[in-house]
């Protein structure tokens, strides 16, 4: 089964590489907000407050950005790639031959996975380069997991979604419908405390926002302790978890909208 | 695997030698969607290395059925045995086994054909080699390219070579060739004709009379659900019981009446001034004929021998909904 994985994954990976649509998406869209909110936004002495005192506003864009990133690959991604692959029948011809199912799900989250892991260290190193900020040593493990579990957790909503869209042209608009409103409220574009109370108080319930968060801890210079924000992992797990069992029991390997 | 072939022929010394087992064999198979019956109860058996087709027109409950055996659809009732084995409850060394070519897939849009089938020969035990494979489907010019960049025949034939990677046993092409232009037709064809070399047993669905003419040692023609006829190119419908048409046009001057005493019977007047004989034993027949105009000295323009064509008899099939209950 592992060895299935990893062989679907060298050549999903590969499919994704030769994406246009998802590289744009994936892995330009979120540099470039970087760069533009970070110039926009991010001049000189110009801060924000963070747990723990203040930060400048292009360091604080970073665990956003990298948010959008991490959704961006699991998610955005995920959603598109599943459901054109569904609703073209290559799920429907890979099911004909002896790959287990799980295989062919396990390939396809550690591509998204290892794109979100690509992206984040990327996004890092923009901070680092440009903004001169470096995470601690001390709190690179939390980072690393947060990360880890966004991104996991992020695949297991994608799957949900997927399962129910039925056209792959709607694929992305619906995904975008979802994801452009939250990152809104949610810390990524615009920071939260600038948010009306009830807007800022939507955008808790939602995962995107305590992603952003538990990134955000973990990146924190003023963070003391290993970096660990267990509450918003916990939550950004339990979506994760939800959207598990919603693709459980609505996934198909079948096309759907015919 | 459990051998319930017939053993050598102890009862019939004189028959041909003991049929191979057989791989497919379903009975009394029923598909219910609603209220509404897409099979409705259907009985085959397909044999080791035979090419068997499944004929009928669209809707006819060929992909239904075909999808049933290849265990992506569950059936209402009957038995089915696939490679001995219920495809409905069949694991992975049973798919290992099994080559399909899909009516509606798309191979790996971002890999290149070689590529795609590197991936599916990863999938299986004992794969083929990719790049024989490759070749023996006709794509080695295309190795290199994308699966999206290919025309709609090359995709096909990738289609073929990701059914044969596994090389399997028995392989399920539903209707390979829908859509193509006449020679992508012709090509796919060799390649069905190349996989009978190769020994495997082929269920194939089409709706083109002259595809499971050519292609097919047996011939099921299934209409609304149910099986209406079942043998040969040569056999089926009672085809080689039909007569066959002899038309000419008689010189001027000369009817019927004139002909030998043999062919008068069988004469009737046809389109455009033609004389037709329905012929039983044509080739007699044609020989009476020949040898009465030679020894007159005149030819017989327009001379033309038909015999019915398997579409013809799949139209008779098939236009008639059977009355059978």
């Amino acid at each position: 089964m592992i060895r299935m994985a990893a062989h679907l994954f060298g050549y999903d990976l590969r499919a994704f590489i030769r994406n246009r649509q998802a590289q744009f998406f994936t892995l330009a869209l979120p540099v470039l907000f970087l760069v533009i909110l970070a110039s926009l936004f991010g001049g000189h002495g110009h801060t924000t407050p963070v747990p723990g005192g203040q930060v400048s506003i292009s360091v604080a864009y970073v665990p956003g950005i990298m948010t959008l990133g991490i959704i961006a690959a699991c998610f955005g991604n995920l959603v598109a790639s599943v459901t054109a692959q569904r609703e073209r029948g290559v799920l429907k011809r890979r099911r004909a031959t002896p790959v287990p199912a799980a295989a062919v799900i396990a390939g396809r989250v550690l591509t998204a996975v290892v794109i979100a892991v690509t992206m984040a260290a990327v996004l890092l190193g923009i901070g680092w380069g440009a903004y001169s900020v470096h995470v601690p040593g001390r709190t690179a493990l939390a980072l690393a997991v947060t990360v880890v579990v966004g991104a996991a957790s992020f695949c297991c909503l994608g799957y949900a979604l997927a399962s129910l869209v039925h056209n792959e042209d709607a694929a992305l608009p619906a995904t975008q419908a979802i994801l452009l409103p939250l990152y809104f409220i949610s810390g990524v574009f615009v920071a939260v405390s600038v948010l009306p109370h009830w807007l800022a108080g939507v955008g808790d319930v939602f995962p995107v926002r305590h992603l952003r968060d538990a990134l955000l801890a973990a990146y924190n210079p003023h963070t003391t302790g290993l970096g660990f924000a267990g509450r918003d992992l916990l939550i950004v797990a339990a979506w994760g978890a939800a959207g598990l069992l919603i693709a459980l029991r609505k996934f198909s390997w079948l096309p759907l909208g015919r | 695997m459990d051998s319930t072939g017939p053993t050598p022929g102890t009862h019939h010394p004189g028959l041909a030698p003991a049929q191979p087992e057989p791989v497919v064999t379903v009975c009394g198979l029923v598909k219910r969607y609603g209220s509404h019956d897409a099979v409705k109860g259907i009985d085959l058996e397909v044999r080791r290395g035979e090419i068997f087709a499944f004929l009928g027109p669209n809707g006819a409950g060929k992909t239904t059925t075909v999808e049933i055996l290849e265990g992506f659809r569950q059936r209402t009732d009957g038995e089915i045995a696939v490679l001995g084995a219920d495809p409905a409850t069949a694991g992975r060394a049973w798919r290992d086994r099994v080559g399909v070519v899909l009516q509606e897939s798309e191979p790996e849009p971002g890999l290149s054909v070689r590529e795609c089938l590197a991936l599916y020969a990863g999938f299986y035990q004992a794969p083929r080699d990719i790049d024989e494979t490759i070749s023996l489907v006709g794509l080695t010019g295309k190795a290199g390219a994308l699966a999206s960049r290919l025309s709609g025949g090359q995709r096909r034939r990738l289609d073929f070579a990701l059914a044969l990677i596994g090389d399997p046993e028995l392989i399920f092409l539903d209707e390979p060739t829908t859509g193509f232009d006449p020679s992508a037709r012709r090509a796919a064809w060799e390649v069905v004709a190349g996989l009978r070399q190769l020994g495997k047993t082929i269920f194939l669905t089409t709706h083109y009379m002259d595809e499971a003419e050519y292609l097919a040692d047996r011939i099921a023609v299934l209409s609304a659900g149910r099986i209406v006829a079942e043998g040969t190119p040569r056999t089926l419908g009672g085809r080689d019981h039909m007569t066959t048409a002899i038309s000419f046009t008689l010189p001027a001057g000369l009817a019927a009446r004139d002909l030998p005493e043999g062919l008068r019977p069988l004469a009737e007047p046809g389109p455009g001034g033609l004389t037709v004989l329905h012929s039983e034993s044509p080739l007699v027949h044609l020989q009476m004929l020949s040898n009465w105009a030679l020894s007159r000295g005149f030819d017989l323009p327009g001379l033309d021998v038909h015999r019915p064509t398997l579409e013809e008899v799949y139209l008779s099939l098939t236009s008639s909904t059977p009355a059978k209950d």
